[in-house]
Protein backbone atom coordinates (compact mmCIF):
# COMPACT_ATOMS: atom_id res chain seq x y z
CA UNK A 1 0.00 0.00 0.00
CA UNK A 2 1.65 3.27 -0.94
CA UNK A 3 0.88 6.61 -3.27
CA UNK A 4 3.38 8.75 -4.76
CA UNK A 5 3.23 12.20 -5.67
CA UNK A 6 5.19 14.82 -8.29
CA UNK A 7 4.96 18.51 -6.98
CA UNK A 8 6.60 20.35 -9.79
CA UNK A 9 9.30 22.78 -9.27
CA UNK A 10 8.25 25.97 -7.56
CA UNK A 11 4.99 24.70 -5.96
CA UNK A 12 4.00 23.98 -2.40
CA UNK A 13 1.97 21.20 -1.32
CA UNK A 14 0.68 19.88 1.63
CA UNK A 15 -1.10 16.14 2.95
CA UNK A 16 -1.31 14.54 6.21
CA UNK A 17 0.58 11.87 7.11
CA UNK A 18 0.11 8.55 9.82
CA UNK A 19 2.49 7.62 12.19
CA UNK A 20 4.60 4.99 11.29
CA UNK A 21 4.75 5.83 7.57
CA UNK A 22 8.12 6.30 5.47
CA UNK A 23 8.25 8.87 3.24
CA UNK A 24 10.78 9.26 0.47
CA UNK A 25 11.25 12.21 -1.54
CA UNK A 26 13.09 11.83 -4.61
CA UNK A 27 14.48 15.03 -6.29
CA UNK A 28 13.65 15.16 -9.68
CA UNK A 29 16.03 17.36 -11.42
CA UNK A 30 20.02 19.08 -10.36
CA UNK A 31 20.47 21.41 -7.50
CA UNK A 32 16.31 20.36 -6.16
CA UNK A 33 15.52 22.25 -3.06
CA UNK A 34 12.26 20.70 -0.77
CA UNK A 35 11.54 23.54 2.12
CA UNK A 36 9.72 21.12 4.41
CA UNK A 37 7.80 22.49 7.01
CA UNK A 38 6.21 19.74 9.74
CA UNK A 39 3.52 19.94 12.24
CA UNK A 40 2.25 17.38 14.90
CA UNK A 41 -0.91 15.68 15.70
CA UNK A 42 -2.74 18.73 17.04
CA UNK A 43 -1.38 21.13 14.16
CA UNK A 44 -0.13 23.68 16.85
CA UNK A 45 3.13 21.51 18.18
CA UNK A 46 5.50 21.79 15.04
CA UNK A 47 9.50 21.47 14.29
CA UNK A 48 11.76 23.39 16.64
CA UNK A 49 14.73 23.05 14.30
CA UNK A 50 16.87 24.43 16.93
CA UNK A 51 15.85 22.02 19.46
CA UNK A 52 16.37 19.14 17.21
CA UNK A 53 20.53 20.57 16.24
CA UNK A 54 21.18 21.75 19.88
CA UNK A 55 20.13 18.05 21.12
CA UNK A 56 21.66 15.80 18.51
CA UNK A 57 24.75 18.61 18.03
CA UNK A 58 24.45 19.15 14.68
CA UNK A 59 24.73 21.74 12.21
CA UNK A 60 22.44 20.15 9.55
CA UNK A 61 20.07 17.34 9.33
CA UNK A 62 20.86 13.92 8.43
CA UNK A 63 20.76 10.40 8.81
CA UNK A 64 19.66 9.05 11.36
CA UNK A 65 19.07 12.16 13.04
CA UNK A 66 15.15 12.98 14.68
CA UNK A 67 13.08 15.71 13.65
CA UNK A 68 11.77 17.12 16.83
CA UNK A 69 9.13 19.46 18.28
CA UNK A 70 7.95 22.34 20.37
CA UNK A 71 6.86 20.03 22.81
CA UNK A 72 9.71 17.38 22.90
CA UNK A 73 8.19 15.04 20.37
CA UNK A 74 10.08 12.85 17.55
CA UNK A 75 8.11 14.14 14.79
CA UNK A 76 9.81 11.61 12.11
CA UNK A 77 13.38 10.32 11.62
CA UNK A 78 15.90 11.14 8.69
CA UNK A 79 15.85 7.09 7.65
CA UNK A 80 18.32 7.26 4.90
CA UNK A 81 19.65 9.99 2.51
CA UNK A 82 22.17 9.84 -0.77
CA UNK A 83 23.36 13.08 0.85
CA UNK A 84 25.30 13.79 4.38
CA UNK A 85 24.02 16.90 4.54
CA UNK A 86 20.86 19.07 4.54
CA UNK A 87 20.85 22.57 5.19
CA UNK A 88 18.58 24.05 8.21
CA UNK A 89 20.13 26.97 9.18
CA UNK A 90 18.89 29.99 6.28
CA UNK A 91 14.91 29.36 5.65
CA UNK A 92 12.84 29.68 2.50
CA UNK A 93 12.54 32.33 0.02
CA UNK A 94 10.91 35.19 0.04
CA UNK A 95 9.13 37.50 -3.13
CA UNK A 96 12.49 39.34 -2.77
CA UNK A 97 14.63 36.64 -3.88
CA UNK A 98 12.86 36.03 -6.95
CA UNK A 99 13.11 39.42 -8.26
CA UNK A 100 16.44 39.28 -10.02
CA UNK A 101 14.01 36.80 -12.57
CA UNK A 102 12.47 40.00 -13.07
CA UNK A 103 8.52 40.50 -13.07
CA UNK A 104 5.78 37.18 -13.61
CA UNK A 105 2.54 36.59 -13.10
CA UNK A 106 -0.02 34.57 -14.54
CA UNK A 107 -1.32 36.61 -16.63
CA UNK A 108 1.85 36.38 -18.42
CA UNK A 109 3.37 33.03 -18.08
CA UNK A 110 0.47 30.85 -16.89
CA UNK A 111 1.50 28.15 -14.58
CA UNK A 112 4.95 28.98 -15.10
CA UNK A 113 4.47 31.70 -12.87
CA UNK A 114 7.51 32.28 -10.39
CA UNK A 115 6.20 32.48 -6.71
CA UNK A 116 8.05 32.52 -3.09
CA UNK A 117 8.21 29.43 -1.13
CA UNK A 118 6.93 31.40 1.62
CA UNK A 119 3.42 32.56 -0.54
CA UNK A 120 3.26 28.73 -0.96
CA UNK A 121 3.81 27.84 2.76
CA UNK A 122 1.04 30.31 3.57
CA UNK A 123 -1.21 29.21 1.15
CA UNK A 124 -0.63 25.56 2.34
CA UNK A 125 -0.75 26.59 5.82
CA UNK A 126 -4.28 28.68 5.73
CA UNK A 127 -6.22 25.84 4.08
CA UNK A 128 -4.76 24.03 7.26
CA UNK A 129 -6.66 26.53 9.51
CA UNK A 130 -3.16 27.84 10.25
CA UNK A 131 -1.45 30.86 8.75
CA UNK A 132 1.72 33.30 9.13
CA UNK A 133 1.93 32.78 12.64
CA UNK A 134 3.12 29.04 12.30
CA UNK A 135 5.75 29.65 9.86
CA UNK A 136 9.14 28.01 11.70
CA UNK A 137 12.33 27.03 10.47
CA UNK A 138 12.27 24.68 7.30
CA UNK A 139 14.54 21.89 6.48
CA UNK A 140 15.56 22.75 2.88
CA UNK A 141 16.17 19.37 1.88
CA UNK A 142 18.73 18.22 -0.69
CA UNK A 143 20.14 21.46 0.19
CA UNK A 144 23.74 22.53 1.75
CA UNK A 145 24.96 25.70 2.65
CA UNK A 146 28.41 25.46 3.47
CA UNK A 147 29.51 26.76 6.72
CA UNK A 148 32.99 28.51 6.66
CA UNK A 149 36.01 28.19 9.57
CA UNK A 150 35.72 32.05 9.99
CA UNK A 151 34.62 34.68 12.69
CA UNK A 152 31.51 34.59 11.90
CA UNK A 153 30.52 31.14 10.94
CA UNK A 154 29.81 32.48 6.73
CA UNK A 155 27.50 30.81 4.62
CA UNK A 156 27.76 30.19 1.01
CA UNK A 157 25.20 28.12 -1.28
CA UNK A 158 27.05 24.80 -2.71
CA UNK A 159 26.04 24.40 -6.10
CA UNK A 160 25.93 21.30 -7.66
CA UNK A 161 25.00 19.46 -4.09
CA UNK A 162 21.85 17.44 -5.55
CA UNK A 163 21.41 15.59 -8.94
CA UNK A 164 18.22 14.38 -10.49
CA UNK A 165 17.63 10.72 -8.57
CA UNK A 166 18.92 11.86 -5.26
CA UNK A 167 16.60 10.51 -2.02
CA UNK A 168 16.08 11.16 1.52
CA UNK A 169 13.23 8.96 3.13
CA UNK A 170 11.52 9.92 6.41
CA UNK A 171 9.62 7.51 8.63
CA UNK A 172 6.91 9.59 10.61
CA UNK A 173 7.16 9.20 14.31
CA UNK A 174 3.28 10.87 14.41
CA UNK A 175 0.44 12.12 12.78
CA UNK A 176 1.87 14.67 10.79
CA UNK A 177 1.12 17.29 8.38
CA UNK A 178 3.71 17.83 6.04
CA UNK A 179 3.88 21.01 4.18
CA UNK A 180 6.65 21.43 1.26
CA UNK A 181 8.05 24.12 -1.16
CA UNK A 182 9.82 23.14 -4.23
CA UNK A 183 10.75 26.72 -4.99
CA UNK A 184 14.52 27.39 -4.83
CA UNK A 185 17.00 27.79 -2.29
CA UNK A 186 17.00 31.48 -1.44
CA UNK A 187 20.48 31.78 -1.26
CA UNK A 188 21.17 29.56 -4.90
CA UNK A 189 22.60 32.06 -6.83
CA UNK A 190 21.41 29.70 -10.52
CA UNK A 191 19.29 30.38 -13.14
CA UNK A 192 15.53 29.68 -12.74
CA UNK A 193 14.73 26.16 -13.11
CA UNK A 194 13.49 24.58 -10.37
CA UNK A 195 13.56 20.99 -10.24
CA UNK A 196 10.77 18.69 -9.10
CA UNK A 197 10.08 16.19 -5.86
CA UNK A 198 8.01 13.28 -5.64
CA UNK A 199 6.80 12.28 -2.57
CA UNK A 200 6.45 8.63 -1.79
CA UNK A 201 4.40 7.14 1.11
CA UNK A 202 3.77 3.52 1.97
CA UNK A 203 4.20 1.94 5.47
CA UNK A 204 7.29 1.64 7.43
CA UNK A 205 8.22 -1.58 8.30
CA UNK A 206 8.49 -2.33 12.49
CA UNK A 207 11.26 -0.79 14.04
CA UNK A 208 13.66 -3.10 15.06
CA UNK A 209 15.77 -2.74 18.03
CA UNK A 210 19.13 -2.05 16.59
CA UNK A 211 17.16 1.09 14.65
CA UNK A 212 19.82 4.16 14.02
CA UNK A 213 17.70 6.68 15.01
CA UNK A 214 16.95 5.29 18.61
CA UNK A 215 20.28 4.53 18.62
CA UNK A 216 22.42 7.34 17.56
CA UNK A 217 22.16 9.62 20.51
CA UNK A 218 20.37 9.45 24.11
CA UNK A 219 18.54 12.49 23.19
CA UNK A 220 16.98 11.14 20.03
CA UNK A 221 15.91 8.18 21.81
CA UNK A 222 14.23 10.08 24.50
CA UNK A 223 12.53 11.91 21.69
CA UNK A 224 11.35 8.45 20.14
CA UNK A 225 10.48 7.27 23.41
CA UNK A 226 7.94 10.17 24.21
CA UNK A 227 6.51 10.01 20.85
CA UNK A 228 5.97 6.55 21.46
CA UNK A 229 4.19 6.99 24.82
CA UNK A 230 1.68 9.60 22.99
CA UNK A 231 0.62 6.80 20.39
CA UNK A 232 0.79 4.13 23.59
CA UNK B 1 23.53 50.10 39.37
CA UNK B 2 24.51 53.05 37.19
CA UNK B 3 26.14 53.20 33.64
CA UNK B 4 29.35 53.73 33.28
CA UNK B 5 28.43 55.53 29.60
CA UNK B 6 28.20 59.34 29.20
CA UNK B 7 24.33 59.16 28.76
CA UNK B 8 24.47 62.48 27.64
CA UNK B 9 25.27 61.44 24.39
CA UNK B 10 22.52 58.99 24.33
CA UNK B 11 19.31 60.74 25.27
CA UNK B 12 17.33 60.14 28.97
CA UNK B 13 17.50 57.18 30.16
CA UNK B 14 14.06 55.70 30.03
CA UNK B 15 15.06 52.67 31.56
CA UNK B 16 17.33 50.87 34.49
CA UNK B 17 16.40 47.58 35.68
CA UNK B 18 17.53 44.20 36.50
CA UNK B 19 16.43 40.75 35.53
CA UNK B 20 16.94 38.39 37.81
CA UNK B 21 18.17 35.06 37.65
CA UNK B 22 15.07 33.16 35.80
CA UNK B 23 12.95 36.30 35.58
CA UNK B 24 12.33 38.29 32.38
CA UNK B 25 11.04 41.69 30.87
CA UNK B 26 8.61 42.41 28.39
CA UNK B 27 10.04 45.73 27.34
CA UNK B 28 8.53 48.35 24.36
CA UNK B 29 11.48 50.24 22.72
CA UNK B 30 10.23 52.73 20.34
CA UNK B 31 11.75 53.30 16.71
CA UNK B 32 15.48 54.75 17.04
CA UNK B 33 15.31 53.70 20.80
CA UNK B 34 18.30 51.53 21.97
CA UNK B 35 18.70 49.30 24.48
CA UNK B 36 21.17 47.07 26.28
CA UNK B 37 21.50 44.19 28.09
CA UNK B 38 24.71 44.02 30.58
CA UNK B 39 26.05 40.43 31.58
CA UNK B 40 26.41 41.85 35.11
CA UNK B 41 28.67 38.55 36.26
CA UNK B 42 29.79 37.04 33.24
CA UNK B 43 28.35 33.62 31.02
CA UNK B 44 24.58 33.91 31.13
CA UNK B 45 22.32 33.72 28.20
CA UNK B 46 19.64 36.33 27.86
CA UNK B 47 17.16 34.16 25.38
CA UNK B 48 15.14 37.62 23.27
CA UNK B 49 12.50 37.34 20.84
CA UNK B 50 11.71 41.03 19.40
CA UNK B 51 8.17 41.44 17.54
CA UNK B 52 7.19 44.57 15.95
CA UNK B 53 4.68 46.29 18.53
CA UNK B 54 1.78 46.97 16.62
CA UNK B 55 1.88 43.27 14.84
CA UNK B 56 3.43 40.68 16.80
CA UNK B 57 2.80 38.51 13.47
CA UNK B 58 5.87 40.33 12.33
CA UNK B 59 8.27 38.68 14.38
CA UNK B 60 12.03 38.22 14.94
CA UNK B 61 12.94 35.38 12.40
CA UNK B 62 16.30 33.33 13.15
CA UNK B 63 17.17 31.88 10.47
CA UNK B 64 16.15 34.63 7.90
CA UNK B 65 18.07 37.37 10.02
CA UNK B 66 21.30 34.30 9.41
CA UNK B 67 20.57 33.85 5.81
CA UNK B 68 20.07 37.41 5.07
CA UNK B 69 23.87 38.27 6.46
CA UNK B 70 25.13 34.88 5.38
CA UNK B 71 26.85 34.29 8.74
CA UNK B 72 25.51 32.07 11.67
CA UNK B 73 26.75 34.80 14.71
CA UNK B 74 25.24 37.80 15.49
CA UNK B 75 27.38 40.88 16.49
CA UNK B 76 27.59 44.90 15.77
CA UNK B 77 25.93 44.98 12.43
CA UNK B 78 23.96 42.51 12.92
CA UNK B 79 19.85 43.20 11.32
CA UNK B 80 17.99 41.65 13.63
CA UNK B 81 14.95 40.61 10.44
CA UNK B 82 11.65 39.54 10.96
CA UNK B 83 9.83 37.20 9.86
CA UNK B 84 8.55 39.27 7.09
CA UNK B 85 12.22 40.47 5.91
CA UNK B 86 11.46 43.80 8.31
CA UNK B 87 14.38 44.96 9.89
CA UNK B 88 12.97 45.14 13.24
CA UNK B 89 16.68 46.46 15.41
CA UNK B 90 20.26 46.65 14.15
CA UNK B 91 22.97 45.43 16.98
CA UNK B 92 25.03 48.66 17.13
CA UNK B 93 27.23 47.86 20.10
CA UNK B 94 28.80 44.60 21.46
CA UNK B 95 31.84 43.99 24.18
CA UNK B 96 30.66 40.38 23.96
CA UNK B 97 31.87 39.89 20.36
CA UNK B 98 29.60 37.07 18.86
CA UNK B 99 26.01 35.57 20.08
CA UNK B 100 23.92 32.97 19.09
CA UNK B 101 20.74 32.44 17.31
CA UNK B 102 20.41 28.95 16.06
CA UNK B 103 20.66 27.44 19.74
CA UNK B 104 17.02 28.15 20.78
CA UNK B 105 15.30 28.37 24.20
CA UNK B 106 15.29 25.92 27.04
CA UNK B 107 11.87 24.60 27.48
CA UNK B 108 10.56 21.72 29.96
CA UNK B 109 9.88 19.44 26.83
CA UNK B 110 13.13 19.72 25.48
CA UNK B 111 15.08 19.69 28.69
CA UNK B 112 13.70 16.12 29.64
CA UNK B 113 15.24 15.47 25.55
CA UNK B 114 18.33 16.40 26.54
CA UNK B 115 18.84 15.83 30.36
CA UNK B 116 16.21 13.09 31.21
CA UNK B 117 12.85 12.80 33.04
CA UNK B 118 14.13 14.13 35.98
CA UNK B 119 14.77 17.46 34.57
CA UNK B 120 11.27 18.16 33.48
CA UNK B 121 9.81 20.24 36.17
CA UNK B 122 12.82 22.30 36.33
CA UNK B 123 12.19 26.01 35.40
CA UNK B 124 13.04 27.05 31.50
CA UNK B 125 12.79 30.11 29.42
CA UNK B 126 9.38 28.85 27.47
CA UNK B 127 7.76 29.11 30.76
CA UNK B 128 9.01 32.63 31.48
CA UNK B 129 8.11 33.50 27.67
CA UNK B 130 5.05 32.90 27.74
CA UNK B 131 4.22 34.32 31.34
CA UNK B 132 5.66 37.99 30.20
CA UNK B 133 4.68 37.17 26.66
CA UNK B 134 0.70 37.00 27.47
CA UNK B 135 0.16 40.30 27.83
CA UNK B 136 0.71 41.08 24.19
CA UNK B 137 -0.61 38.31 22.81
CA UNK B 138 2.55 36.34 22.52
CA UNK B 139 1.44 32.53 22.88
CA UNK B 140 2.85 29.60 22.07
CA UNK B 141 2.98 30.26 18.22
CA UNK B 142 4.26 33.65 18.39
CA UNK B 143 7.08 32.07 20.06
CA UNK B 144 9.83 31.81 16.85
CA UNK B 145 13.40 31.20 17.47
CA UNK B 146 15.28 33.33 19.56
CA UNK B 147 18.63 34.90 20.20
CA UNK B 148 20.50 33.36 23.06
CA UNK B 149 22.90 37.10 23.96
CA UNK B 150 26.17 36.20 25.73
CA UNK B 151 25.46 32.24 24.67
CA UNK B 152 28.43 30.42 22.57
CA UNK B 153 27.12 28.02 20.11
CA UNK B 154 30.06 27.46 17.84
CA UNK B 155 29.36 25.64 14.43
CA UNK B 156 31.52 23.49 11.70
CA UNK B 157 32.41 23.29 8.32
CA UNK B 158 31.87 19.67 9.21
CA UNK B 159 28.33 20.38 9.93
CA UNK B 160 29.28 20.31 14.19
CA UNK B 161 26.94 22.27 16.56
CA UNK B 162 27.75 22.44 20.47
CA UNK B 163 26.89 24.07 23.37
CA UNK B 164 30.16 25.97 24.44
CA UNK B 165 31.71 28.06 28.00
CA UNK B 166 31.13 31.23 27.27
CA UNK B 167 32.74 34.35 25.47
CA UNK B 168 31.20 36.90 28.22
CA UNK B 169 32.38 37.84 30.95
CA UNK B 170 31.02 40.26 33.46
CA UNK B 171 30.03 44.29 31.97
CA UNK B 172 29.67 42.95 28.90
CA UNK B 173 27.15 44.29 27.10
CA UNK B 174 25.20 44.08 23.80
CA UNK B 175 22.84 47.28 22.76
CA UNK B 176 20.02 47.14 19.95
CA UNK B 177 18.71 50.05 18.28
CA UNK B 178 15.01 49.66 17.64
CA UNK B 179 14.06 49.88 13.90
CA UNK B 180 10.79 50.34 14.36
CA UNK B 181 8.38 50.27 17.33
CA UNK B 182 9.24 47.05 18.91
CA UNK B 183 8.59 44.62 21.65
CA UNK B 184 11.56 42.87 23.24
CA UNK B 185 10.87 39.75 25.02
CA UNK B 186 13.53 38.60 27.66
CA UNK B 187 14.13 35.53 29.39
CA UNK B 188 17.02 35.38 31.81
CA UNK B 189 17.93 31.56 31.09
CA UNK B 190 17.25 29.79 34.18
CA UNK B 191 18.90 26.65 32.82
CA UNK B 192 21.25 24.55 35.23
CA UNK B 193 22.10 21.49 32.88
CA UNK B 194 24.72 22.98 30.48
CA UNK B 195 27.65 25.62 30.61
CA UNK B 196 25.49 28.65 28.81
CA UNK B 197 24.85 30.25 32.36
CA UNK B 198 28.54 28.99 33.89
CA UNK B 199 26.23 26.57 36.04
CA UNK B 200 25.04 29.36 38.03
CA UNK B 201 22.28 31.74 36.54
CA UNK B 202 22.72 35.20 37.32
CA UNK B 203 20.90 38.85 37.20
CA UNK B 204 21.52 41.03 34.32
CA UNK B 205 20.92 45.11 33.70
CA UNK B 206 18.64 46.34 31.18
CA UNK B 207 19.53 49.52 30.26
CA UNK B 208 17.35 51.99 27.75
CA UNK B 209 17.59 55.02 26.51
CA UNK B 210 14.98 57.07 24.44
CA UNK B 211 12.74 60.38 24.18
Amino acid sequence: MSWSHEIPGGSAWSTPVRAGRLVTLTALGDDANASVLLFGPDRLDRLNVPDTLKAQMSACIRPPLVLMSDRGLALASVVSATQPWHDALTGFGHDRHLERFGPSSYATDRNEWRRSARLGLVSELTKHGLGEADLHGSVNFFSKVAIADDARASLSWTPGHTSAGDQVVLRTELDLLLVVSTAPHPLSDAPYAPAGVQVEVAVAPSTVEDDPSWLVRDESARALEMSRRVLA
Amino acid sequence: MTSTLPTSTLGATALDTVVQAGDGALVPVPAGGRLRIVDLHGNQAVDTLLYDAHDVDNRYSAFDTIREQQAVYLTTGSRLLSSRLDELAVITDDTCGRHDTVGGACAQESNVIRYGEHTRHQHACRETFLRYGAPAGIGQRQLGHNINFFMNVPVTPAGGLVFDDGLSAPGKYVELTASRDVLVLISNCPQLNNPCNGWDPTAVQLLGWWD
